[in-house]
């Protein structure tokens, strides 16, 4: 659709009007311009200020437990190669999970969280608001708010606050006040209408902690700077132990900030192929699912023009998907330039088959993924027999999957 | 050039009045009675004309508002139709300003220059468009002046005077200043504060500058109406739509007849507003 010329560094987005190519941008409400204008002021002073930069590195370090581990997956990995020897192949590629799952909250949101949560702090704000899908983001911003001495709102889909029941009583404990949002499907993008209408509400005293690399700039280039830290500690943790760049790394992307958090280090390493994993829902063949790149197409919400699950007349699909945390019919702006310029390719997972993921791994790692993370782990599992056994694949392991166990139990027809 | 905007407010400059400025949903609840709402806008006293274009995702509206577009999307309303309406009241009535007003994707979907074109050829005169700001005036902003359509921007009280004229560079038919930071349908704020800020933007414009945000009663309306050159009046009529649907969608009144009253209140209230400011 749109072709775009290739870059010499797909590392140097956005321009400074926020813009990743066509994507991106400031499609905000007056209200909110000076607002973001001001946040980008704080930012690019905090990225220059060696204090922020070590403040973020000590809770980084000693609150949220980084650098988090890259793990080789033996288990999985026996299994792959179990299923190339079945269907008479010797292939399967080594896989590693980088580890998000294990940092402090169990996901992660908390890298974002905390560089935002300085942020606010920088500016003087003293009301943190923010929008989730999941929960995860939701309790890693009501985590931060409980750190730092500050009130914090949550707003959920109603959907959602009955799908993901555990992290909204975690929510609760940490002091934060969780308002369900109930208009649409009451899911992760009915929340951000939501919290932007407080955000225009309360301008003078609140900070909007988005959590996903989405909305208007400056958030989709903050927050992918905060990720970042997963993709760069995992290659210097792959060249370490593997003395080798890895071939292919594979995230799931809903807004897209863990997934951007991985690739944006590799971007400019020709050799490893970057795959993002869309939730394909109950199939791309209908309206039940929330692969946006790979069945919608441009346009503008929230703040940014990015790809987007739409009718043609411009209004816009609820989606679906089994993982709350990828339920959301849009994208970050970051990755549909990179799905455009061909750098990353984007392709679907189905609720089925990341059902299976997380059962799977489950049993041959001991480690129960997020559900969003098990979509990325499904397609591994899908490319991995076919790969030889010298190739080396990462997989982001974003989340961990406890706050899962009602849904899948229900899905797998299992009494908890 | 000049549009049915200018000349509406040059005639209410000479009239000594403030302009009553209207928001009604297009297509709600239905696209007839809608038709039939906005034609009888202008005989109730409605000198411009708001028309909203329903959006899926109005992250600047609040409930009632919200819940208008949504009833407008559930009976089939869209962009083109919207567009539809306003050809079908334009053929009956080709004086009363009307200013599109919505959300920019389903604009970008259809196609800004095909947009252009087929709104110019439906009498639409001006535009707001909640999420484009300054900062993204090449989307749409400046085709709509080359095709002659005003861009009509909003002013909130975040936007402070180093800011304003950023605001307002691109500006033309009107200001509109929103009177508080919040949604749609949100209470009245201070009225002396609302002077202060019209006199503020004006001495950076000459445009008309019309206030809007919380105008529910004919007295809010003369009191505003005294301090600014419009007053605008949306979420009130929104709800007397409202007012006149069951639960299950059946009518309990006449909405056009709903509308047309609340808005005759109005109109009393802006008429009086000439008198209070000569006095």
């Amino acid at each position: 659709m749109n072709t775009v010329v290739e870059p010499n560094s797909f590392k140097t987005g956005p321009d400074e009007e926020g813009m990743f190519g066509i994507f991106g941008g400031r499609f905000v409400a007056e209200t909110l311009m000076p607002l973001i204008l001001e946040l980008q002021q704080a930012y690019e002073d905090a990225k220059n200020d060696p204090s922020f930069k070590a403040e973020l590195q000590a809770l980084s370090t000693h609150y949220a437990g980084r650098p988090s581990k890259l793990y080789y997956a033996e288990g999985l990995t026996h299994h792959v190669r179990q299923m190339a020897k079945d269907q008479g192949l010797d292939g399967g590629a080594k896989i590693y999970f980088k580890r998000e799952d294990l940092n402090h909250t169990g996901s992660h949101k908390i890298n974002n969280c905390l560089g935002q949560i300085l942020l606010a702090k920088r500016m003087g704000k003293t009301r943190i608001i923010a929008e989730t899908g999941a929960g995860q983001h939701g309790v890693a911003s009501a985590t931060v708010s409980a750190r730092f001495g500050l009130p914090c709102v949550v707003y959920m889909g109603a959907t959602d606050v009955e799908r993901q029941k555990p992290n909204v009583f975690r929510m609760k404990l940490l002091g934060a006040e969780v308002k369900p949002v109930s208009s649409g499907h009451g899911t992760l993008k009915d929340a951000m209408n939501e919290a932007l209408r407080d955000w225009v509400s309360n301008v003078e005293d609140t900070y909007y902690l988005i959590g996903t690399a989405a909305g208007p700039h400056p958030y989709p280039e903050l927050v992918r700077d905060f990720q970042s830290v997963i993709g760069t500690e995992a290659r210097e943790q792959i060249l370490e132990r593997e003395g080798r760049l890895p071939d292919t790394i594979i995230a799931a992307v809903g807004g897209g900030s863990n997934a951007i958090g991985l690739f944006h280090p590799f971007l400019d390493d020709k050799s490893v192929e970057i795959i993002g994993i869309e939730a394909g829902g109950r199939g791309l063949d209908g309206e039940e699912h929330c692969a946006s790149m790979s069945a919608g197409r441009p346009g503008v919400l929230h703040g940014n023009r990015t790809y987007l699950l739409q009718n043609k007349d411009g209004q816009i699909l609820d989606g679906h998907s089994v993982s709350a945390g990828l339920d959301y019919p849009g994208v970050g702006p970051e990755h549909s330039w990179l799905r455009d310029t061909g750098r990353v390719s984007y392709v679907p997972i189905l609720d089925d088959e990341a059902l299976e993921a997380f059962t799977l791994t489950t049993r041959t790692e001991g480690i129960i993924p997020a559900l969003e993370s098990a979509h990325a782990i499904a397609h591994a599992v899908k490319i991995a027999p076919r790969m030889t056994q010298d190739k080396i694949m990462i997989v982001n392991l974003s989340g961990r999957g406890d706050k899962d166990v009602h849904t899948v139990g229900q899905l797998l027809g299992m009494d908890i | 050039m000049t549009t049915r905007i200018d000349r509406k407010f040059a005639a209410l400059k000479a009239e000594g009045r403030p302009a009553l400025v209207t928001y009604f949903m297009g297509g709600d609840p239905d696209f007839d009675t809608s038709l039939k709402i906005m034609k009888g806008l202008p005989g109730a006293g409605s000198d411009i004309i708001e028309l909203g274009v329903p959006f899926s995702d109005p992250m600047a509206d609040g409930p009632a508002i919200q819940a208008a577009g949504l009833r407008a999307l559930k009976k089939g309303m869209s962009l083109t139709k919207t567009l539809d309406l306003a050809a079908r009241f334009r053929q009956t009535d080709d004086t009363t300003p009307i200013v599109l007003m919505g959300y920019y994707n389903p604009i970008y979907i259809y196609g800004v220059d095909r947009f252009l074109v087929d709104a110019t050829a439906s009498g639409i005169d001006g535009l707001i468009i909640v999420d484009l700001p300054p900062e993204m005036d090449e989307e749409l902003c400046i085709p709509a002046i080359k095709a002659g359509i005003n861009f009509i921007r909003l002013a909130t009280p975040t936007t402070d005077d180093k800011r304003l004229p950023k605001v307002l560079q691109n500006t033309s038919g009107f200001v509109y200043y929103v009177s508080m930071n919040g949604i749609t349908g949100s209470a009245l704020p201070d009225t002396r504060r609302v002077a202060a800020a019209v006199e503020r933007i004006k001495k950076h414009t000459d445009l008309p500058v019309v206030v809007g945000f919380g105008v529910k009663t004919a007295e809010q309306a003369k009191v505003i109406g005294s301090a600014a050159d419009g007053v605008v009046v949306g979420t009130a009529i929104v709800n007397a739509v409202a007012n006149t649907i069951n639960p299950d969608g059946s009518l309990v009144a006449d909405p056009a007849e709903a509308v047309a009253t609340m808005v005759k209140g109005l109109s009393s209230g802006v008429r009086a507003s000439s008198l209070a400011a000569a006095e």
